[in-house]
């Protein structure tokens, strides 16, 4: 809808898109489109599809149809050298911070430079640092291990490597879980502003609504496998959407059913 | 219940495991040849791979060449063929026992090690982070231990066969009255080529079976501890049966030489 407004091609744009594990319906008919500069962050409770959404754009997972485009170009069907070259253009910030625990913390955010891009180690180290320092950590840590950081840390760790190679695309996967209140603002607070100065697009996905009204300016909600409210950040208060409004007031009545056993 | 179904079930089980497995070789060997080459990633996996477990391998097998040594004086000597102790357990140790325990032991302590490396980096997401960053995950994790596995195992059971004889050199020459001198002429005498190829040509296949099902099992573990010591189980049951498995073949098709 806004992509249609703004008149140019989307950024990235998910149209039918499915996905099932066996019997589960994971994804049925994901449709999403998110203009370049925005930051959409997409919500929904746990299990409704959020992160497999990001690992089909991220060519992790393959949907079963569907198609999904970024700057306007089929990519579900890439292989090889033209999906590395096409994966440059992404950075992710993984829930557990996924950081290479054989490697230092500096080789960790220069790892995307060395390999990806065959950068010398020097150079890399260099730019590496630079990153560190954007997301406030000195080069006092670029030598340590990632088994030494705390939570808070690793994230900034994940996030100076998210963002090393300059990606045109950042997805951040479930930003502020596992930290404390305070912390998950600060990581918060240097999302919104890394998204900011660097002009990025910017796909989160959380269910952290805090954290959501924080870093967007776009909201979609997932539920079983659907898209079924996007609007504006600022709207999200009105939505008219049942759904939406249960879940971020954290309710446990309305119309979405935790399958709990008893 | 159909006797018929389940049995058919678990043979198409097993024909889409060995697919699976056997595309995930193909994929990993054709890296080989398929710039970039993690030089340095495979030199790191022949330290851990090879040289940690020369204590392990030579350990086991001087042991294993002073037992065999025992045990076949104690059968040759009931038709006063002592003399043939030397080269018997020569052609044992460099044909059969050599490749056959390295290949057991390096199976107990690699296959594990790196099934539960790559298990673990898969349930933290970090094979995935791997691919997010243009970097091939088979490429960067498989290619290299597959290289390192197949080019270290050869050397190491070649250190593995000296050892075993020496074992069997200190067993004869201590407990079984055998000199010294004579024992190593005979022993040098009997040493042909083809034994210790054999053996060699051996290793080098057991090496691969060692680092295949490890990778293998560690990048298809998934949920948690409990898969990644699933996982683990899995690589060195499945490589300590496949090595004995390839011998047996193996040492059917080298036999002529």
């Amino acid at each position: 809808m806004s992509a249609m407004a703004a008149g140019g091609t989307p950024k990235v744009e998910l149209r039918g898109v499915k996905k099932r594990f066996g019997p589960k319906i994971v994804l049925d008919g994901v449709d999403l489109s998110i203009n370049a500069g925005d930051s959409l962050v997409v919500i929904g409770g746990s299990g409704s599809g959020k992160s497999v959404t990001i690992k089909c754009v991220l060519g992790i997972i393959r949907p079963d149809a569907g198609s999904i485009k970024v700057d306007g170009e089929e990519v579900t069907r890439l292989r090889g050298a033209k999906r590395d070259a096409y994966l440059r253009k992404f950075g992710m910030l993984f829930q557990g911070g996924a950081l290479f625990d054989s490697l230092p913390v500096w080789e960790n955010v220069a790892f995307g430079l060395i390999q990806g891009r065959g950068l010398s180690r020097a150079k890399a180290r260099e730019i590496a640092l630079e990153k560190l320092g954007k997301v406030g950590l000195g080069p006092e840590v670029a030598n340590l291990s990632p088994a030494e950081l705390s939570g808070g840390m690793q994230k900034r760790v994940g996030l100076a490597r998210a963002i090393a190679a300059d990606p045109e695309i950042i997805f951040f996967d479930e930003p502020t879980t596992g930290l404390d209140p305070i912390m998950a603002d600060v990581i918060n607070d240097l999302i919104a502003s890394t998204v900011r100065d660097l002009g990025v697009t910017a796909l989160s996905i959380t269910h952290d609504i805090a954290s959501a009204r924080k870093i967007s300016n776009r909201i979609a909600m997932i539920f079983k496998g659907k898209i079924i409210w996007d609007g504006a950040t600022k709207n999200i208060d009105h939505s008219g959407n049942p759904y939406v409004d249960q879940f971020i007031h954290g309710s446990a009545q309305g119309p979405i059913q935790m399958e709990v056993r008893r | 219940m159909n006797i018929f179904a389940a049995v058919g079930r678990v043979f198409l089980a097993f024909l889409a495991v060995t697919g699976r497995v056997a595309l995930f070789a193909a994929e990993a060997v054709s890296h080989c040849v398929r710039p970039p080459i993690y030089w340095l990633l495979i030199l790191k996996q022949m330290l851990r791979i090879g040289y940690f477990s020369l204590p392990v391998v030579g350990l086991t097998a001087f042991f294993t060449g002073a037992v065999l040594a025992l045990q076949i004086y104690k059968g040759a000597s009931r038709y006063g063929a002592e003399s043939f102790v030397p080269v018997v357990v020569l052609i044992g140790i460099t044909r059969e026992l050599g490749p056959v325990i390295a290949g057991l032991m390096v199976a107990g302590r690699v296959a594990a090690a790196i099934a539960a490396e790559i298990g673990t980096m898969r349930v933290t997401e970090q094979i995935d982070a791997l691919t997010t960053l243009s970097t091939n995950p088979i490429k960067y994790l498989v290619t290299p231990r597959l290289i390192a596995a197949v080019v270290s195992m050869p050397i190491l059971v070649a250190i593995a066969d000296s050892i075993g004889v020496y074992g069997g050199y200190v067993a004869s020459t201590r407990s079984l009255g055998f000199n010294g001198s004579v024992y190593m002429n005979n022993t040098m005498n009997g040493l042909t080529y083809d034994d210790v190829s054999s053996g060699l040509i051996k290793a080098a296949v057991f090496g691969f079976i060692i680092a295949l099902m490890g990778c293998y099992n560690g990048f298809n573990s998934k949920g948690g501890a409990q898969g990644v010591g699933n996982a683990t189980t899995n690589a060195v049951v499945a490589a300590s049966i496949l090595i004995l498995a390839a011998n047996f073949l193996l040492t059917n098709l080298l036999f002529s030489r």
